[in-house]
């Protein structure tokens, strides 16, 4: 219970401090404390595989992933800072949301039929750590390659859709004209600079492709 | 001495609130994308706290899948942004009306 205090205290906060930080990189940080709050979260609800998938996928590439834009975002022109955000004006239609959110969900949640410390959740408690225990990573393969196998297929198909959609939409050529992107925005000086480079360096490319 | 699954639920409901109001009152992308990441991982605490509760692992899988759907919706996202600050230098959504949205 103690743990649970603890940790739901930190979530909440850093959760806050996510969404209230004034630049990027400190929401990062926060998002951090979050995700490794959670982490230990799921480690306390017996989902030891999770907690782990969670601090490699979120903690290790979203965050990464989410870094590095900032940083790539932030060498431009303009500091990449917040600014004002939209609360003056838009305050109480989000209040009156985020309310009606919230209350949507604990109604929902309170009303929701659990079996109160059946006989199902007293034999889970404790037996972490065992093989073939309850959220333990042999019950979650031999659960996700059997009864889910259709839906965990989906998802690797998903994956290479985003993977491919990435690459489309941020890559450096245009998916349909095959035109360099880069090279068409800063034309004019690529103008100056071809006729020195152009004639050396399009023949040794063509040389070393063949 | 174990939790009740409501408190996780409530924990989880309170996640997503400050997440909506992230999603909502900001107005970084960046910003906004990691409210929508708090609000999966807020799902994803309550799928997983039913899932002990009940102590069936549908959760845990489902959960799974959320974790995998979100990092490509995050990918593709933090793509987005990257192109659109590239072509117009806009760090506020708003001002991103190219689609009069």
């Amino acid at each position: 219970v103690i743990v649970f205090a603890i940790l739901g205290v930190l979530m909440v906060a850093s959760a806050i401090f996510t969404v209230t930080a004034k630049r990027p990189v400190y929401s990062v940080v926060g998002l951090l404390a979050n995700f490794i709050c959670l982490a230990a979260t799921y480690l306390t609800l017996q989902a030891e595989f999770l907690a782990v998938i969670q601090i490699v996928v979120y903690s290790g590439a979203i965050l990464i992933l989410f870094v590095f834009v900032i940083a790539l975002l932030s060498s431009g022109v303009r500091p990449f800072d917040v600014g004002p955000n939209r609360a003056p004006h838009i305050l109480i239609p989000a209040a009156i949301f985020a309310a009606v959110t919230f209350v949507a969900i604990a109604v929902t949640a309170v009303r929701t039929p659990l079996p109160a410390a059946s006989k199902a959740t007293q034999a889970l408690a404790g037996t972490t750590g065992d093989a073939n225990a309850f959220g333990s990573t042999s019950d979650f393969g031999i659960a996700l390659f059997t009864a889910n196998l259709l839906p965990f297929e989906v998802t690797a198909f998903i994956l290479m859709v985003a993977v491919i959609g990435v690459v489309l939409i941020a890559g450096d050529q245009d998916p349909v004209t095959g035109v360099s992107r880069r090279r068409k925005r800063s034309g004019i000086r690529e103008s100056v600079v071809k006729p020195s480079r152009g004639v050396t360096l399009s023949p040794s490319k063509g040389e070393r492709a063949s | 001495m174990s939790v009740s699954p409501n408190a996780y639920v409530a924990l989880s409901s309170m996640l997503f609130f400050i997440g909506v109001v992230g999603v909502i009152a900001r107005r970084n992308p960046l910003i906004m994308l990691m409210s929508i990441e708090l609000l999966f991982n807020a799902a994803n605490l309550a799928l997983v706290a039913y899932a002990r509760a009940w102590g069936n692992n549908a959760g845990h899988i489902f959960a799974f899948l959320v974790i995998t759907v979100a990092a490509a919706e995050a990918a593709i996202g933090l793509a987005i942004v990257a192109v659109t600050f590239r072509r117009t230098r806009f760090v506020d959504v708003d001002e991103v009306s190219a689609l009069r949205g």
